[in-house]
């Protein structure tokens, strides 16, 4: 976004460059190339997909929810506070970005399973979190909860807290200065990791597959109707993965708008702002 | 406020970043052993001399992995300088590898269907043999919590029960069986595979589950079976062939001698499969 400056990228980067996207985007061609077109409106219309994609779409605006109400807070923890292992807390919080799902899923099982170690508690309360929607929530929360804490205790970091200071000695309690002016400066990033978070979770097949089970209505998501289809009918599933492409391709679009529209829209800066002035 | 608009981009580029990294990472990894086998091995070997020698692959269903790689143990033991190796998954994964290209010399299926779909794209040598058969049995947490003596317990109305998706064979056999018996079955999941099923009744968050019979004796201890007479109504076959694209003909061939005579029969039936009238 600088516009003019030093741009002397060799031409050899610029080949590897090129060699990345296209790993990354001539998978997507084929798959597209693949499309039965003449039975694709169908196909992502019959009662099954539509059961399917209404659940995604329920369950991911559930557990972004949740990703929000708890993962503001732990990112501001981890920004903000300084106690001790807090580096191994903010490392460990961060695990499910490279864990397998699957191996969450299975975490998940012993912990809010019927045999789990919380199971017990909730089955004497009369609930059953294993085979239910709710179990999809949780799925997704736990694999997307990181992104939104990522994306955030960046943006406290990089905001500081000059502003933050001038409001506390201007007689401001912290509840005010969180509500009043830390919330608004981080907010474009809570917004952007709030978007990924989102995406994460109407992808997460894994954990839910393992953990919340496959039952068409109340467990079985897009991804899980995808693999299923794939069974008996591959042109139903690439109809369908389609289909999560294209939502994905709007939430990604919707991540990365929002800082350039801001930008466009208020006064530019005159100096641009150093990307990473703290230590990570 | 108009400071902070750019800033954002970075902490978002470096989260969206990680995990693209870390799938690259993944896919490169899973993919290794996958084309592995039998790229470079496969020689000519075994084509004219009697005995055959050098490695086939051997696609097999995963109901079949114990006993499999039993045969595959006695098949080298038996014929020195020969070497098998096994591919485990669901069948139509199987047959899906196979009709992309994967490099099998030998297919066994756990339904005729996913043989059949092979042999209408002419990717089968000769005709398949049936080598086995399979039946539902109804496995249950060790214990059997919740009580379950026949069929007809598991539409029970609180009994937590755990089947396979119509869209694979295990699934179809349980519509199947359930229709037969006039039984309306309402599972609170509807898994891609019996290991699913397994692990969840093993896990005892299901009270029951449909599986194969030979699914519950290899689970041991994990999980206790109930035969039932209404699974004679869907019988599943396991059918075996060499693969048209396979590199060694003489030793695929042996091999599913092996399968279909007497020692290989005499595997499968200890672990629990019925004969499969060939």
């Amino acid at each position: 976004m600088v516009g003019q400056g030093y741009s002397g990228v060799p031409g050899w980067v610029r080949a590897l460059a090129v060699v990345a996207a296209v790993v990354v985007l001539l998978p997507l061609l084929a798959m597209v190339l693949r499309v039965d077109w003449t039975r694709f409106i169908p196909l992502v219309t019959s009662d099954s997909s539509l059961t399917a994609l209404g659940l995604s779409l329920r369950t991911s605006a559930a557990s972004t929810l949740l990703c929000i109400v708890l993962g503001v807070p732990l990112a501001l923890v981890l920004a903000r506070d300084s106690f001790r292992l807090q580096g191994l807390l903010r490392s460990l919080v961060l695990l499910p970005l490279v864990l397998p799902p699957v191996v969450g899923g299975i975490a998940l099982l012993y912990t809010f399973g019927r045999q789990g170690l919380l199971g017990r508690a909730f089955d004497m309360l009369g609930l059953q979190i294993a085979f239910s929607t709710t179990a999809v929530v949780l799925a997704q929360t736990f694999v997307a909860l990181p992104f939104l804490v990522v994306s955030l205790e960046g943006a406290v970091r990089t905001s500081g807290s000059r502003y933050e200071a001038v409001a506390a000695t201007l007689g401001a309690r912290p509840g005010t200065v969180f509500r009043r002016v830390t919330l608004p400066l981080v907010l474009p990033g809570l917004a952007s990791g709030a978007v990924l978070s989102f995406a994460r979770s109407l992808g997460e097949f894994g954990a839910t597959l393992t953990f919340a089970g496959s039952l068409q209505g109340v467990t079985r998501t897009l991804p899980l109707e995808i693999y299923l289809q794939r069974e008996t009918d591959p042109d139903a599933a690439v109809a369908l993965s389609l289909v999560l492409v294209a939502v994905a391709v709007a939430v990604v679009a919707l991540a990365y708008r929002r800082p350039a529209a801001r930008s466009g829209a208020g006064k530019r800066p005159t100096t641009p702002v150093p990307a990473g002035g703290n230590s990570k | 406020m108009s400071r902070q608009a750019v800033r954002p981009a970075g902490p978002t580029v470096r989260a969206a970043v990680l995990p693209l990294a870390v799938l690259l990472l993944a896919v490169l990894s899973g993919c290794a052993p996958a084309g592995g086998p039998a790229a470079g091995t496969t020689s000519a070997a075994g084509a004219g001399s009697g005995a055959p020698t050098g490695t086939i692959t051997v696609f097999a269903a995963a109901s079949l992995k114990a006993t499999f790689t039993e045969m595959a143990r006695t098949f080298e033991a038996g014929n020195p300088g020969t070497t098998v190796t096994l591919s485990f998954a669901g069948s139509s994964d199987l047959a899906g590898q196979i009709n992309q290209g994967a490099p099998a010399d030998v297919f066994a299926s756990a339904d005729t269907a996913n043989m059949k779909k092979l042999q209408d794209a002419g990717l089968v040598d000769g005709t398949p043999r049936n080598f086995a058969t399979n039946t539902l049995a109804i496995a249950v947490p060790p214990g059997n919590p919740a009580g379950i003596a026949a069929l007809k317990d598991l539409a029970r109305p609180g009994v937590k029960l755990v089947v396979c998706a119509k869209q694979v064979p295990c699934g179809a056999a349980a519509a199947k069986v359930a229709g037969t018996a006039g039984i309306t079955l309402a599972p609170v999941s509807e898994e891609n595979a019996v290991t699913d099923v397994l692990g969840k009744v093993a896990s005892g968050e299901a009270d029951a589950g449909l599986v194969y019979g030979t699914d519950v004796r290899a689970a041991g201890a994990k999980v206790a079976g109930i035969e039932f007479p209404e699974s004679q109504g869907a019988v599943n076959t396991y059918p075996i062939a060499g693969m048209a694209s396979g590199r060694n003909t003489a030793a695929a061939q042996a091999f599913i001698a092996l399968v279909t005579g007497a020692e290989g029969q005499k595997v499968l039936a200890g672990a629990g499969f019925g004969p499969g009238g060939q």
